[in-house]
């Protein structure tokens, strides 16, 4: 298999600093890393002796264990520092706590931070490679490319294809990496949701804003439903998660007005029965558990390509 | 007695006078004595300390009306001494400062503080502006008679809006009685919210919460609505959007008495200058769009905004080296006020003279202050401006005591490089002779 390509980066802080062709070439370094998941012995070599520190400022399951079972997949030494534990508790900043950790000579930090733009901050004052595991509302990148990986693995190709994401774009650093990687590798992708949802400038990023979930979801070949962000009731954003989920969430009907093979995507945690109907993420249509079993081969496809894998 | 002072064959510009004209022009304990537009015959010349002002302007003492100095409570950021010292430094013989202090300057005795840290430094003038409300907290009325009486010369919340229409009314009419301007932080905060840059487009590539104009522009339409309707004068601070400026052109066109001013960031940047998280770029209201930009720079030719004000916001460094949600708001201005507008003259957006009524003529008209002049009789407060002069502003020749610049780093052209208070000189960068 040919995979050779100068993947010439040493932070990965989101979908916006890759090429197609850097994207291309996760995809199928990932689609090769896949492989090793399913032997008895689940370990290589390649990062034998590289210590990777996750570091989480937000309560995470899936993302986090999903980055530690790559690199150990891989053969890493792994370490998790969680918010809850930090020093961040105690008042340090971002900026010392990132000092300390480089001081231990750590070859990767995989960050998870509730501010946007915190993964750069660190890429800026530790000689480690950074990794963003989602940074506020701006981007996430590995799940942008898991779910990249899904689509491909169920369409072949992802040029032409329909994507439509439905929901709170606005909170959504998952459709922020999704609309900037699909619209990068010529997919056509549509959003939709309440207004108060979608925010202002969406469609610089690649996406086309559709006035109805109807319209946007229309002969699709992929369905994306958001998480509703319950957290964010402050804000009068929605009046209730009932009448969202009559409305925008997703259910047989407008699964019938996609292509009849259309795949249907969440990117978890899921408020089953309201951004989508609980009998279609079980039923045939969904590839949800099929995007965590792909996370993890993403995953080790970008921990391998910033400790220098990717020299063609 | 100190020895008479002779600016020689400078550049005069003296807006009040109506003079633009070579010249020169003599200071005597500490007033101006007069300017010379013709020959120095009746100057006794060897009698004096000469500057040599060629190619270099004479203009009364700049003022900028919005300043934050920090001090009584976050001297680590400001203190009086070190925040007027960077205003001498930046050509300014004095500033207006704002009540945001701890505690704030709403009682006398922090108004007296304040004058008096001010008279020990020496470096300038220096206006305190108080608190409209107790605490600035918009709850109720702090003592306009106690803060005038101590020295107070208007009245602002700044830093945040006086959100109460009622509290903002009753503060234009009792403010009457004691001729006190309201100088308004026009924000409506359900609107602008957790917001920590302009809304748009790069804010949404970004991920980072949006500050929509209107936030803005909706209050500076309330505050208007309420000067209009009480018939009291009101001074709208750092408008940074095309509408605000069109509320004010409007509202000045059917006499209401406002005025406005802008900062420099305003009329040079625009959001993009946030770029990948630059928290140099933070500030409330954030920077805006390259139409607003335009829009402040029409404002600025054409007398809708009366005045540059720097809203210069001093922050130490682990107040900008973080997370740009968690940053503090606020960029220094005291130092870059005189090269910035100086482009706008350069770029021929506004004449000279406009310059020096922006900056000296019309905050000295609007806070009903000295100054502003080169009449004779007037304190000796005068800037002298090398408008050819380019420099780097590097961070090690920053006086104030905080560095946070958007515009570290940048060529400039044009500084102040003589300073005069009351005749007594208090920065000095000619060049070498």
């Amino acid at each position: 298999m040919e995979v050779a390509h100068k993947f010439s980066h040493k932070h990965i802080l989101g979908l916006e600093q890759f090429s197609p062709d850097d994207i291309d070439f996760l995809l199928r370094s990932a689609a090769s890393f896949k492989e090793i998941s399913t032997r008895q012995i689940k370990k290589v070599p390649a990062l034998r002796g590289r210590t990777v520190i996750n570091l989480f400022f937000e309560p995470s399951t899936r993302t986090r264990l999903s980055f530690e079972v790559a690199a150990k997949r891989m053969s890493a030494d792994t370490f998790n520092v969680s918010a809850s534990t930090s020093s961040l508790k105690k008042g340090e900043t971002l900026i010392d706590t990132a000092r300390n950790l480089a001081a231990m000579n750590p070859d990767i930090i995989i960050i998870r931070h509730a501010h946007s733009g915190a993964p750069g901050l660190l890429a800026q004052h530790t000689n480690a490679s950074i990794i963003n595991a989602g940074d506020g509302t701006h981007e996430h990148p590995s799940q942008g490319l898991l779910d990249m990986m899904t689509v491909l693995e169920k369409k072949g190709r992802l040029a032409g294809l329909k994507i439509a994401i439905i929901g709170d774009i606005a909170h959504s650093r998952v459709a922020h990496s999704n609309i900037i990687g699909f619209s990068k590798m010529g997919a056509f992708v549509s959003v939709s949701g309440p207004a108060t949802l979608l925010p202002m400038g969406i469609e610089q990023l690649g996406a086309t804003i559709c006035a109805s979930v109807d319209e946007a979801v229309t002969g699709a070949d992929v369905i994306m439903a958001l998480r509703i962000q319950t957290e964010r009731q402050k804000d009068p954003l929605i009046p209730s998660l009932r009448e969202y989920a009559t409305f925008f969430g997703i259910n047989k009907r407008l699964l019938a007005l996609a292509k009849p093979d259309a795949i249907i995507m969440h990117p978890g945690p899921m408020n089953r029965g309201v951004e989508l109907d609980s009998d279609l993420a079980d039923g045939a249509h969904s590839v949800i558990l099929e995007q965590v079993t792909n996370g993890v081969a993403i995953r080790m496809a970008l921990l391998y390509a910033i400790m220098g894998g990717g020299e063609g | 007695m100190a020895q008479p002072l002779l600016l020689k064959n400078g550049r005069l510009i003296d807006p009040v006078n109506n003079i633009d004209s070579p010249g020169h022009l003599l200071i005597e304990e500490g007033r101006i004595k007069g300017v010379y537009l013709g020959d120095l015959a009746s100057i006794p010349e060897e009698k004096c300390q000469v500057i040599d002002a060629k190619g270099k302007w004479i203009v009364p003492g700049l003022v900028d009306m919005h300043v934050h100095l920090r001090e009584p409570g976050q001297e680590y950021k400001e203190t009086v001494a070190s925040g007027t010292k960077a205003a001498a430094a930046g050509g300014f013989t004095a500033v207006a400062c704002m009540p945001n202090t701890s505690p704030a300057n709403d009682n006398e005795t922090v108004t007296s503080f304040i004058l008096a840290k001010a008279k020990e430094a020496g470096f300038a003038k220096v206006y305190p502006v108080a608190s409209i409300s107790h605490h600035s907290d918009g709850t109720c009325l702090a003592e306009f008679g106690e803060l005038k009486k101590a020295g107070a010369v208007a009245l602002s919340d700044d830093g945040r809006p006086v959100e109460n229409s009622q509290l903002m009314r009753r503060a234009l009419e009792y403010s009457a009685h004691y001729d006190l301007l309201l100088i308004s932080h026009s924000e409506e905060m359900a609107l602008s919210g957790n917001g920590v840059m302009n809304e748009g487009a790069l804010a949404t590539r970004l991920g980072l919460r949006g500050i929509p104009s209107i936030a803005e522009e909706i209050m500076i339409y309330r505050d208007l609505a309420l000067a209009e309707y009480v018939k009291r004068p009101i001074h709208i601070a750092h408008i940074s959007t095309r509408e605000s400026v069109d509320l004010i052109r409007r509202a000045k066109g059917k006499g209401c008495p406002v005025t406005a001013e802008t900062a420099p960031h305003y009329f040079t940047l625009t959001e993009e200058a946030v770029g990948d998280y630059n928290t140099a770029a933070k500030m409330n209201p954030p920077l805006r769009s390259k139409d607003d930009r335009l829009a402040i720079q029409e404002g600025l030719q054409d007398g809708t905004i009366d005045v540059i004000a720097t809203d210069h916001a001093p922050h130490a460094r682990q107040e900008k080296e973080v997370e740009f949600d968690l940053a503090a708001n606020g960029i220094i201005g005291l130092e870059t006020s005189v090269p910035l507008a100086l482009a706008l003259v350069r770029d021929e957006i506004i004449t000279a003279t406009r310059m020096i009524e922006l900056m000296s003529v019309n905050p000295c008209r609007i806070l009903g202050v000295e100054g502003g002049s080169l009449s004779p009789g007037a304190s000796a407060d005068i800037t002298l401006i090398d408008p050819h002069r380019v420099f780097t502003y590097e961070e090690k020749a920053v006086v104030s005591k905080s560095k946070n610049s958007p515009f570290l780093n940048w060529s400039l052209q044009g500084k102040a490089v003589t300073t005069i208070l009351a005749g007594r000189i208090t920065y000095s960068d000619l060049d070498p002779a």
